[in-house]
């Protein structure tokens, strides 16, 4: 498949708090490109993980079209979107990202217990996966025996398990040291280039910004271009 | 479904305290609700043992009023009649109150004939004719005490005041299962002779020719005694019975008030604490539908893990209200002819265990389905 991995066209995002309208996202365009890393920064309040939820199908616009991966969310109802989500989203937030009462080989392999793989095989891609985050020694730790870092890369491995297409990261080092953050970034940097997945990271971090292929900036509404980088 | 079930689990005992204490309340509650219907049931199960061949009469005034020992000859000349037996309860006290079961002071010629769903040898029979103080206990109650042929058993009399002394001579087996052992016979002639011709009985028992014109011997039977000093009241012994147990009062509707009581408060429990479960995992929803969990899937899962925490409860209350009353040999004091939770009340409490289920998990899990993801990500991340 070809084209861009993630357009919006003309996207606006209202917000009702009680009798007042919250306009969050204008009229808003936006394409990546397949196998992009893009860095989103922008002030609080700007509407960076409002462009992340509804890339990824969790909030809908209020106005335009949300197209990923050429499916045009605006068409699917809400399994269908469900369904669109663990086929194609990898999912990273800031925090709290695993289920406190499974292992970490649990929570990793959570998103193929939707699909049709036998246990052998979903053994296998959890243990794939734990690999890639070096983590393989603490399959049986639950979350709160884990450090903040590992925890991150633990949800990372649950992200790339299905294989998605496209990988969301909502300030995925935001709550870490700067060890572990470097550890976490690295490991977003091998996803895209090892692996020539698409990537969206929202950051506050100008560092952790400049792992990524290009960097926009949100404000007021507008997205502006700061730096156009090139590849490694 | 079958691959989320370890998940399912790991959540139910999330906090292992909160769900044994829901799983122990629902364990109790079913354990009172099999308790109860098997009360009612072990009442039922005592009427259908009584024969419809058999009637009983009794003084119209009430079952504590004798009557004369001559209505025997009368009786029996009542075309249709087969044969007459009668009996007296004796109420004596053996040891102290709390060792209560049923004594009857009965016919030595006839009553023994007349039940012959009780077995016993011609020898036991036999003596129990002719010694004036022989007495015949039921196996369970001999098994109860330990009573053994040749024992002696003391009763003091309440009814009939003053010590009694009777001698085991005959145990008597049921012809089936179902039949109440818990008794002790000795003979009314005892009595007779002691009070110096007493010539009163408490009740008499008619053996049918034709079992089905029990309603048309009745009339004759009564129409017979109209009038005279004793006028009686005649009904099948299954009447007789029923009457019995409804002088205890309307126990039926109180036992289902109660029970019905029970069964709602300890839903409320468990609905709460599927509730509170519920909304401690918003956040853990929000990833479940982030990684691409449909909304029905979480409500299964919720759903699911409600139904195994009461079902869990549910059965173990029930399996451990027959065994325990299997065990015990419990019968209320003598009271139960027999005291056994039947499948009928282990299915009835497993099916209200799965309703319990499914109503407590129900709103949490229509809430958790309905979830929007923004919302709860934003709730605490
Ligand atoms: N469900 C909602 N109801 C009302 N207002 C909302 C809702 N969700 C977001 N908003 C508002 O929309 C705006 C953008 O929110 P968003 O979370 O996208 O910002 P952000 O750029 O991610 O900020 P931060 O850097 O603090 O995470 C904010 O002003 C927020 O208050
Ligand atoms: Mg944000």
């Amino acid at each position: 498949m070809t084209g861009p991995i993630i357009r919006l066209e003309g996207v606006t995002k209202v917000y009702r708090r009680g009798s007042v309208d919250v306009p969050v996202l204008q009229r808003l365009d936006l394409e990546v490109a397949r196998g992009e890393f893009l860095a989103l920064m922008g002030p609080s309040g700007s509407g960076k993980s409002t462009i992340l939820n509804l890339v990824s199908g969790i909030d809908t616009p209020t106005d335009g079209r949300v197209i990923v991966a050429g499916i045009d969310l605006g068409d699917l109802d809400a399994s269908a979107l469900a369904e669109f989500r663990s086929r194609h989203i990898g999912f990273i937030f800031q925090s709290y990202n695993l289920i406190p009462v499974l292992t970490a080989y649990q929570n990793v392999e959570l998103p193929l217990l939707l699909t049709d793989l036998t246990r052998k095989e979903r053994r296998e891609h959890v243990l794939a996966a734990m690999a890639v985050v070096a983590l393989t020694d603490r399959l049986d730790h639950y979350p709160r025996q884990l450090s903040g870092g590992q925890e991150q890369r633990v949800a990372i491995a649950r992200a790339i398990v299905t294989d998605p297409t496209l990988f969301v990261a909502d300030e995925p080092t935001g709550d870490l040291d700067a060890q572990s953050a470097t550890e976490v970034l690295h490991l977003l940097q091998r996803l895209h280039t090892e692996f020539g997945k698409s990537i969206v990271m929202v950051t506050h971090d100008p560092h952790a910004a400049e792992r990524a292929d290009r960097i926009l900036h949100l404000e007021k509404g507008v997205l502006v271009e700061s730096v156009e980088r090139k590849r490694p | 479904m079958t691959r989320f079930l370890p998940f399912i689990l790991r959540n139910a005992l999330r906090s292992k305290r909160r769900t044994i204490l829901t799983v122990l309340s629902i364990v109790v509650s079913m354990f009172l609700f099999c308790t109860m219907r098997t009360v009612l049931t072990s009442f039922d199960q005592s009427l259908e043992m009584a024969d419809a061949a058999r009637l009983v009469t009794r003084n119209r005034t009430s079952l504590t009023v004798f009557l004369p020992l001559a209505y025997k000859g009368r009786l029996a000349q009542i075309p249709g009649v087969s044969a007459v037996s009668f009996g007296t309860w004796f109420g004596g006290i053996y040891i102290d109150e709390r060792h209560f079961f049923s004594q009857f002071a009965v016919d030595p010629d006839g009553y023994l004939e007349m039940y012959s769903e009780y077995l016993l040898t011609p020898q036991e029979k036999e003596a129990f004719r002719r010694e004036r103080t022989a007495c015949i206990v039921g196996e369970k109650l001999a098994a109860k005490y330990g009573f053994k042929i040749g024992d002696r058993i003391p009763l003091k009399g309440t009814i009939f005041p003053g010590n009694w002394d009777l001698t085991v001579r005959g145990i008597a087996r049921a012809r089936t299962a179902n039949l109440d052992t818990n008794f002790l016979l000795f003979s009314w002639e005892y009595i007779n002779q002691r009070l110096g011709n007493f010539g009163q009985v408490g009740w008499y028992v008619v053996k049918l020719a034709d079992p089905n014109r029990a309603g048309d011997l009745s009339r004759t039977i009564d129409a017979t005694f109209a009038n005279s000093a004793a006028e009686t009241k005649t009904e099948t012994e299954k009447a007789f019975q029923l009457g019995f147990i409804t002088m205890l009062g309307n126990i039926r509707a109180v036992i289902y008030a109660v029970g019905t009581a029970i069964v709602i408060a300890i839903m409320l429990v468990s609905m709460n604490t599927m509730m509170m479960a519920a909304r401690e995992r918003t956040r853990e929803v929000a990833i479940l539908k982030a990684v691409g969990f449909t909304d029905r899937t979480i409500l299964v899962l919720v759903l699911t893990e409600s139904l195994l925490i009461s079902l869990t409860g549910g059965i173990l209350g029930t399996v451990l209200a027959r065994v325990v009353y299997d065990v015990s040999g419990f019968t209320g004091g003598g009271f139960f002819p027999t005291f056994v939770v039947t499948g009928g009340t282990m299915g009835q409490a497993t099916g209200i265990a799965v309703v319990m289920g499914l109503l407590s998990g129900a709103i949490p899990a229509w809430n958790a389905s309905r979830l929007k993801v923004v919302d709860a990500l934003r709730h605490v991340g």
